[in-house]
């Protein structure tokens, strides 16, 4: 953090001696490694990288570098364009995903209109990305751990979080998991593995990794952590820290980037400047690295099954880049017209749109039913609506439970705070909503 | 260096000086330094969940000797070098805690915490609340605290009471070694999220022991008090390394015939209102002493307490702040020794806020 952190151990307990053995045993190999170059062959061996030497100065410029290539499976029209990448998934499977989807974009919709008139405080839309949660969540086992970033309800919804679940979370009541101490859409399920959703960005990528490495110390390890994170995150700090310390502590977790191209209203060619995520991995962090079709619900669960398999097998991470477009404004407090035209949203809602492309695929199956579409939606309206109505009208948790969970013990000033607004509210009860909250 | 030693010998001759139980007549002696090598040991060993990660804290054995010989000890899995990147391994550290581990996470300083200080506030600090007690965090965040010596005003400050703002934390302060063994263990095995503000000038500095503080299930309890030397005149609060200032003061104001009661705080959050307000109901007078600033600090905080207590009807005199100047810390040593309450200062706070009494109390001991 700063360069006199060298020289504070020089002042510090033990003076000068112990500096002077530091730099003597830093100047030994550790291990019997050797550094030296060889120079028969032009080959250069420094400890901090290995490779040839050349008489030629050049700049290595990005544009000599090839991007690293996008796995697909579908095209735009739902045709699988190689017979082996098929993922040969069950008619049951698949439909599951489809539906999964339809009702993650059934619910998104109604909840976005929800907040619109004032009934929430806030929601976030998962329009677009809808195959990259799917087709990743599908491809992984529940005793994986997911940390999220804010945009994964998919993933959830798969695991089994009920439409009761998230809309209880959004409207903070007492069958809330998260006794309405968040903010909407901050889910989070220790039953399906998914850890409560953080406000401050990239905050969960070293956690997730320090997840994974406790994850390896355990015996017959069989998990693994997968980090969901946005293009946009990936510029904080906390995101360097994440992929060094995941690639030299050697931690079993598939580093998730949703590249869906805004950072609120920031575009990725702002965000930054080279070959996105994923052209961070293998040579920036030695990090084995899978570019993938976000939209392509099976090129994202093919690749993630390769994903999890490596990460459990050598114990290493993987940076896993899903490209896919944003079609939902950031969040309710965005309008994305302000920086991107209608029309272009509109191709990314249509013929780019990871429902409509597993939907194609459905038809060349003789999967689909328009009908069994039409009364699906249907009903997830009908059962989000209802849900809506009971969660707006049952009770908010007990009040007594803010001064719970800062302590695993509550400490005495609390309790007397505690009382002390038990007995205020006693006394005036007529000026406050009590009948709102539970008893 | 030189400043160093005197301050050490200081210490010691302090604490010779002032100790009359059995206690300090004792042949063991241990440093404050092998204090906390010794809790970290023995907590180790006790529970494999524990491990400790940090910068040079595993090979080089800490940048102060503090984790030395552990990495011999129990290897890379359990003591682990990190990258210099304190926001990653306070985050990692974290995310181990929250998912069962209790890794004690070595900052070289708190300075370069501030690097980390969302993942200690936002994260460690909140989680358990914001995930309804779905996950908490037991974790321990060390590392030398407060002004070193001619380090400059980047490398020297305290953090009690930035740490002590925030509920969701508990933020200890030790003094002595029988504090560093007791607290360090007692936070370990707390389930929830420890701030352990060491202090780097007090390493070296050996007390006695005995063999209830090197008993391996020796903790001090969290959020307690302790009365370093009792007196009836005037109460003097401190923590920390100040608390070494404050005995040196009550031994000076003995010699006026005051007889100062000196509490060492241990614990800033909770903090141990109690003890204080029984003290300030036998002396009726009160000085705060500690080496961060003046503003928001830990005694302005002990002063709030007070007032808003029946004990405020106790005091014969305003409470005294006797607390770091309040600009960043000087580079120049004659600065940086007057920018910290030295036993003078405390010694005139005393007298003024005792006033008249004081006058009284040096005739009584002629």
């Amino acid at each position: 953090m700063s360069f006199l952190r060298k020289t504070i151990p020089m002042l510090g307990a033990l003076g000068r001696q112990h500096q002077h053995l530091k730099t003597v045993v830093g100047a030994l190999p550790t291990s019997s490694r050797q550094y030296s170059s060889d120079p028969a062959n032009d080959y250069a061996n420094f400890p901090g990288a290995k490779a040839p030497f050349v008489s030629q100065l050049k700049l290595n410029l990005p544009e000599d570098y090839a991007p690293i290539p996008i796995y697909r499976v579908m095209d735009r029209d739902g045709f699988i364009a190689d017979e082996t990448q098929d993922p040969q998934l069950s008619r049951e499977v698949v439909e599951k995903m489809f539906r999964d989807m339809l009702l993650l974009n059934t619910m998104d919709k109604i909840l976005y209109e929800s907040q619109r008139q004032g009934r929430i405080s806030f929601y976030m839309t998962n329009f677009g990305e809808e195959a990259s949660h799917i087709g990743s969540a599908a491809a992984l086992e529940m005793r994986d751990l997911i940390y999220g970033q804010y945009r994964e309800a998919g993933v959830l919804v798969w695991r089994g979080f009920r439409i009761d679940q998230f809309i209880d979370q959004c409207y903070g009541n007492v069958d809330d998991l998260g006794r309405g101490k968040q903010m909407p859409v901050h889910y989070g399920s220790r039953e399906l593995n998914f850890v409560t959703i953080s406000s401050p960005l990239s905050t969960q990528m070293p956690q997730a990794v320090g997840a994974a490495y406790a994850m390896k110390m355990k015996k017959g390890n069989d998990a693994c952590v997968v980090c969901y994170f946005g293009e946009g995150a990936a510029s904080e700090g906390d995101a360097h820290a994440a992929f060094n310390f995941a690639a030299t502590l050697g931690c079993p977790v598939i580093l998730f980037c949703r590249n869906n191209g805004f950072a609120i209203s920031t575009p990725s060619h702002e965000q930054y400047k080279g070959d996105g995520i994923a052209g961070r991995g293998p040579m920036g962090y030695g990090i084995a690295t899978i570019r993938v079709d976000g939209t392509d619900v099976f090129a994202v669960y093919n690749a993630m099954k390769m994903a999890r398999e490596y990460v459990l097998k050598e114990n290493k991470p993987v940076v896993f880049e899903a490209l896919a477009y944003r079609v939902s404004h950031h969040s309710t407090s965005d309008d994305s017209t302000a920086y991107r035209s209608p029309e272009e949203i509109e191709v990314w809602n249509s013929v780019d749109n990871p429902i409509s492309k597993l939907k194609r695929y459905m038809v060349h199956k003789g999967w689909f039913d328009e009908a069994e579409e039409t009364a699906f939606i249907k009903d997830v309206r009908k059962k989000v609506l209802k849900q809506i109505a009971v969660s707006e009208k049952k009770l908010k948790p007990n009040w007594r439970e803010m001064f719970e969970g800062v302590y695993a013990e509550m400490p005495e000033h609390l309790v007397e705070q505690r009382k002390e607004l038990e007995k205020h509210l006693e006394a005036h009860k007529e000026h406050y909503p009590l009948k709102n909250f539970k008893q | 260096m030189m400043l160093r030693s005197r301050l050490t010998q200081a210490a010691q001759a302090a604490q010779r000086a002032f100790s009359t139980s059995p206690k300090a007549m004792a042949a063991k002696q241990m440093t404050v330094r092998d204090a906390l090598n010794s809790a970290l040991d023995e907590e180790l060993a006790r529970d494999d969940r524990v491990f400790l990660l940090g910068e040079e804290v595993a090979q080089y054995d800490g940048a102060y000797k503090v984790s030395r010989g552990l990495w011999k000890k129990y290897g890379d899995k359990r003591i682990i070098d990190t990258p210099i990147t304190e926001m990653g391994f306070a985050g990692i550290a974290t995310g181990a805690a929250m998912a069962g581990l209790r890794p004690v996470c070595e900052f070289m300083t708190f300075n370069f915490a501030m690097q980390a200080i969302d993942h200690i506030i936002n994260s460690a600090a909140k989680t358990f609340y914001m995930s309804a007690g779905a996950v908490n965090v037991p974790i321990v965040f060390r590392g030398p605290n407060g002004a070193a010596s001619g380090v400059a005003a980047q490398h020297s400050q305290c953090f009690a009471a930035w740490y002590a703002h925030c509920p969701g934390l508990k933020v200890i302060s030790p003094y002595d070694t029988e504090d560093a063994r007791g607290l360090l263990k007692a936070a370990i095995r707390d389930p929830d999220p420890v701030v352990f503000l060491e202090n780097e000038l007090m390493y070296g500095t050996a007390f006695p022991v005995d063999d209830t503080i090197t008993d391996k299930d020796f903790v001090v309890p969290i959020g307690k008090a302790k009365i370093m030397r009792p007196g009836k005149d005037i109460t003097i609060v401190a923590h920390s390394k100040a608390v070494e200032t404050s005995l040196l003061a009550a031994a000076e104001l003995a010699k006026k015939g005051i007889e100062a009661e000196v509490i060492n705080l241990r614990s800033i959050r909770p903090l141990d209102t109690a003890t204080i307000f029984a003290s300030v109901k036998k002396t009726h007078h009160l000085i705060t002493v500690e080496n961060g600033w003046p503003q928001h600090g830990v005694g302005a905080e002990i002063c709030a307490r007070i007032m808003e207590d029946q004990t405020f009807f106790e005091l014969d005199a305003p409470v005294w702040r006797c607390a770091g100047v309040d600009v960043p810390m000087p580079y120049a040593k004659t600065l940086e020794a007057h920018a910290l309450p030295r036993v003078p200062d405390l010694v005139e706070a005393a007298l003024k806020v005792l006033g008249g009494k004081a006058g009284k109390a040096a005739a009584a001991a002629k």
